[in-house]
């Protein structure tokens, strides 16, 4: 404190950050304040509205807005089956898309962690981030170009003379595009988490007997899973939403293209809202169970 | 488990007040039936600029690499002093999404087609226009005359006129001539897994129209083939005619349809690569399949739907008066000649069939070309007859807009339906 | 450790999925040079005109221009709001703090549809006009998710020892935070603030919904793709942006070059999410 009083005629800003220091509540309340008021404003406060939206109906007599309670969308979305399907078509296809993200980024991401030069690491993760800069559509229509009969995968397999591929616009298509634009996101985690394993442990279990498989299956994995997890929470939940793609290179409907029909000339935003609540609640429900598994200390 | 409790109480309380107080906007104003919100009587000061919303090709500027000669936006912007500025959409949907948009601030109109115009009528997005402040609507094909036109009812609601009409065309059915033979000449071939006691040749190569007003093109040709329905209007269907178009909707969806479209462009990368030989298509995609794949268009026996746009303009239109004047503007004869050989569709200007003529004769000298115009190619420009036989895209509404009363299926279901049909 | 199989595998998986993620890529430049605007492969005849087009366009520069100033104010946005959220939640135990720090992922976690449709009937019950404000919002929204992973994650691993520190040798608090605290967060600030703008540059659902007729380079493509002609535009913009960013992700991963920054880069890396 001598210090501070010998600075004379003290500076406002050593004040405030003085006054700021001693009374931390006023400090959380505007260092919070500010991100908390936007948050819940901007977006909790949209989000409650669709979620009330749910309960509302349209009504076809004056192609209005009923402000009603009633649970009409989701008796809808209960009995009729299609929307069942759509949404175990999607699930399944992320979950495919989550699996196959996996086992394509562990080969890279362990070589970056555990095998590669400083130097080569970071020419590595700069090479797994640069796509992403290139524009999301670009790569999607990238993809469409490859897929189509007379495109670069066709030419590829007709090459090899193994008869041809012509996947065109299918779910595999859709499968495949996701994979090409969600690997970075899904590859990082785990990056990070190998990264993270002390060389010690992988020498104390070589140390006590273990071959590479079990060192593998009983050290390493236990390690990077929640890391794996963090990954794929971003492939699932961006494959749950996403109705570009499936629009472009599929030939079926997602859970997003369902809700975005329904909010055009239909105008049925109370549908549209009642089945957008199918993918929060999946959400909600694999973010716990992330959470569980210790996602949220590895993103 | 007492953090996500504590969470849900907070949400729950967000929720109650907002359904409480306020709306959520996606209605638009006014809709109470019958009045417009707004009526656009006279023709003011232009502001300087012009927000659109438009089909691709209805717009030129000259931008477009290797037509650089098609351009009707440059002389309206020298003339008026409004700079356009175009926002493109690929369907109705869009659209009506992009017009909605701040209580329909945002933009000033849009080339609506039948699908979305009666919605946004309803629902107050679109402003009434007094037709005496445009002189062209003396020359308007007979059908689409706001006063005695027998096939308005896309723009003309209780009398009351909701825009300019522009560009019309059919869906009609192209095939490509190698694969498809002997030429087709009705809609079976898209909508029937057996033809002549045999199974469907091209069942996997067909191509739908990948939109929920397509199953008015199944009802129409139910009424054909099978009038125990009694379906007289395609949009306007009871629950039985309904079910019926979409049960046979299910069934080429599940047997015959390979890929349908929905981007127009879709439509032609697949005549071109093959993967489709047959089904509805626009003449804007025939005129740019036929670049690179050997198509050709028919029109089938059981008719065929169609669609006419109309320029609306919004309610609340930020320069309303720039608005009104490009829609003067493209209604003039030259500017819907020059749409028409660009784009494929006849201008609603009955004046602009001859204004291609002449352009074909003065292009291609000695070819005889003008002769297409009369031609399903030129969507028989001016031939009064022919637009009437096609069944313009309307938007459903549960006004069966005779004497069954209410009871017919409003386009919300027919979206939902669709829903089922490609889902499934 | 690894045996030799093990590592041979390593290494020829590493180049399959390198070459998996660039073909793609490298077809988007080779289709930047095609003559013809169909799509067939391989590509007959070459040309360097759609570069010149691009680089004439008046609609190319209007995305350019919108999208820098919408990315870069949302960044800020993000740093300040984002940062400040990181400190709070980290510094300080107050009631709903867990709420808040799982809140703060669910901009990421929810499919982006349903945040463009709560927002856009926000808007337009607010009244407020759709433009540049608009857009700056949605994106400012999961910017500062962003952020605060990005940051927080790297406060996890500062330890608060050193602030004390620095208060007992006499620091007020902006000193501590200039000298102690900013140089330990700098990189991951940086990273995240380079990942914000790269997400809101590159965003097109929300931006859909939101943005009214303002044009971004995310809108310019979507509207242009669509069209065969205008595709090879499309693709010489693309390549334009990619090789433009290769300077500040390579100076952005230098700097994050020690290995516990780089861990905490990239789990701020893994935070985000383009196709939002």
């Amino acid at each position: 404190m001598a210090v501070t009083a010998e600075r004379g005629s003290a500076s406002t800003v050593r004040r405030t950050s003085a006054f700021l220091f001693r009374h931390p509540r006023t400090k959380l309340s505007l260092s919070l304040g500010a991100p908390l008021a936007w948050f819940i404003v901007v977006y909790l406060g949209s989000l409650a509205v669709l979620f009330a939206t749910a309960f509302w109906h349209l009504d076809v007599f004056t192609t209005e807005i009923v402000r009603g309670f009633t649970l009409d969308n989701f008796q809808e979305l209960l009995e009729n089956d299609v929307y069942r399907t759509i949404t175990l078509r999607t699930m399944g296809i992320a979950l495919a898309v989550t699996v196959t993200d996996i086992v394509l980024s562990f080969p890279l991401a362990y070589y970056a962690a555990r095998l590669a030069t400083p130097r080569m690491r970071n020419l590595l993760l700069i090479a797994v981030v640069l796509p992403l800069w290139a524009n999301y559509l670009v790569r999607v229509f990238a993809w469409k170009t490859i897929l189509t009969p007379s495109g670069f995968l066709n030419w590829l397999v007709e090459l090899t003379g193994a008869g041809s591929l012509q996947l065109g616009r299918s779910n595999w298509s859709v499968w495949l595009t996701f994979v090409y634009l969600w690997l970075p996101f899904t590859l990082l985690p785990i990056y990070a988490a190998l990264e993270r394993i002390p060389g010690s442990f992988l020498e104390a279990s070589n140390d006590l007997g273990a071959k590479g498989w079990t060192t593998f299956r009983s050290v390493v994995f236990p390690l990077i899973l929640p890391g794996i997890v963090a990954g794929s929470i971003f492939s699932f939940s961006l494959t749950l939403g996403d109705y570009i793609a499936p629009e472009l290179v599929g030939n079926t409907q997602f859970i997003g293209n369902v809700i975005y029909d329904n909010v055009g000339i239909a105008g049925n935003i109370p549908f549209a809202a009642a089945y957008a609540m199918v993918p929060v609640a999946i959400m909600a429900i694999y973010l716990l169970l992330a959470k569980r598994a210790g996602a949220f200390e590895a993103l | 488990m007492r953090k996500a409790r504590k969470w849900f109480a907070v949400l729950s309380v967000l929720a109650v007040v907002a359904a409480a107080c306020g709306d959520d906007g996606g209605d638009g104003g006014g809709g109470d039936g019958g009045e417009p919100a707004t009526t656009y009587s006279e023709i003011g000061e232009g502001e300087g600029a012009l927000e659109l919303i438009a089909w691709h090709g209805y717009t030129e500027d000259g931008t477009t690499e290797g037509y650089e000669d098609f351009d009707w936006v440059t002389p309206f912007e020298d003339d008026t002093g409004c700079q356009v500025n175009v926002t493109y959409a690929d369907t109705s949907d869009e659209m009506v999404t992009l017009m909605r948009q701040g209580g329909g601030s945002v933009y000033d109109g849009l080339s609506a087609s039948g699908n979305a115009s009666n919605r946004l009528i309803a629902g107050g997005d679109v402003g009434a226009i007094d037709p005496a402040l445009f002189p062209e609507f003396d020359n308007v094909i007979a059908p689409l005359d706001p006063e005695d036109g027998t096939n308005n009812a896309h723009y003309v609601v209780d009398g009351v006129v909701y825009g300019t009409p522009y560009m019309y065309g059919p869906n009609f059915l192209m095939y490509n001539t190698e694969v498809v033979t002997p030429a087709p000449t009705s809609w079976d071939i898209t909508f029937e897994p057996t033809l002549n006691g045999e199974a469907n040749p091209y069942a996997g190569s067909i191509t739908a129209y990948d939109d929920p007003v397509y199953i008015a093109d199944a009802a129409m040709y139910l009424k054909t083939t099978n009038p125990d329905l009694g379906i007289t209007d395609p949009y306007e269907l009871t629950q039985e005619q309904f079910d019926a178009s979409v049960d046979l909707l299910k069934q080429q969806h599940a047997e015959l349809t390979g890929a349908s479209w929905s981007l127009w462009t879709d439509e032609v990368d697949g005549f071109v690569d093959g993967s489709m030989v047959v089904g509805t298509a626009w003449p804007v995609n025939f005129s740019y399949a036929e670049l690179d794949a050997p198509v050709d268009a028919v029109e089938p026996v059981e008719g065929m739907t169609g669609w006419a746009d109309t320029w609306m303009i919004s309610a609340n239109a930020p320069h309303p008066n720039c608005m009104l004047q490009w829609m003067d503007w493209t209604m003039q004869a030259d500017v819907q000649a020059e749409v028409g050989v660009y784009y494929g569709a006849a201008g609603s200007n009955v004046n602009s069939c001859d204004e291609i003529r002449s352009f074909l004769n003065e292009a291609y000298p000695g070819e005889g070309f003008d002769a297409l115009v009369d031609t399903l190619r030129y969507s028989f420009c001016g031939d009064a007859e022919f637009l009437n036989s096609l069944y313009l895209w309307k938007t459903p509404s549960v006004e069966c807009g005779d004497d069954r009363g209410n009871v017919c299926i409003d386009y919300s279901e027919w979206a939902q339906a669709w829903t089922e049909i490609r889902g499934s | 450790m690894e045996s030799k199989l093990a590592r041979i595998l390593i290494k020829g998986g590493t180049v399959l999925t390198l070459a998996f993620l660039y073909v793609p890529l490298a077809i988007v430049v080779l289709y930047a040079f095609n003559d013809s605007v169909a799509q067939a492969w391989p590509i007959s005849d070459y040309t360097l005109k759609w570069f010149g087009i691009a680089w004439r366009s008046a609609e190319v520069r209007e995305a350019l221009s919108n999208s820098l100033t919408v990315a870069s104010i949302a960044t800020l946005a993000a740093l300040l709001l984002g940062s400040a959220a990181a400190f709070a939640v980290h510094r300080f135990s107050f009631f709903g703090r867990n709420s808040v720090s799982f809140l703060l992922v669910l901009p990421i976690a929810l499919p982006g549809i349903v945040t463009a449709i709560a927002l856009n009937s926000t808007i337009n019950v607010l009244g407020v006009p759709f433009g540049v404000l608009t857009i700056v919002i949605g994106h400012a929204t999961f910017c500062i998710v962003v952020v605060y992973n990005n940051v927080i994650a790297r406060l996890r691993r500062t330890p608060t020892s050193l602030v004390e520190a620095s208060m007992d040798l006499g620091a007020d608090g902006w000193q501590t935070f200039r000298y102690v605290t900013f140089p330990s967060i700098r990189t991951a600030v940086i990273a995240g603030a380079l990942l914000a703008f790269a997400l809101s540059f590159d965003e097109i659902v929300v931006t859909n919904f939101t943005a009214g007729s303002t044009l971004t380079i995310p809108k310019f493509i979507y509207n242009n793709l669509r069209l065969p002609r205008n595709r090879p535009v499309v693709n010489v913009v693309a390549i334009a942006v990619l090789i433009l960013m290769l300077i500040p992700v390579y100076i952005a991963q230098r700097m994050a070059g020690r290995p516990d920054a780089t861990a905490a880069a990239s789990k701020a890396q893994a935070a985000q999410a383009p196709g939002l």
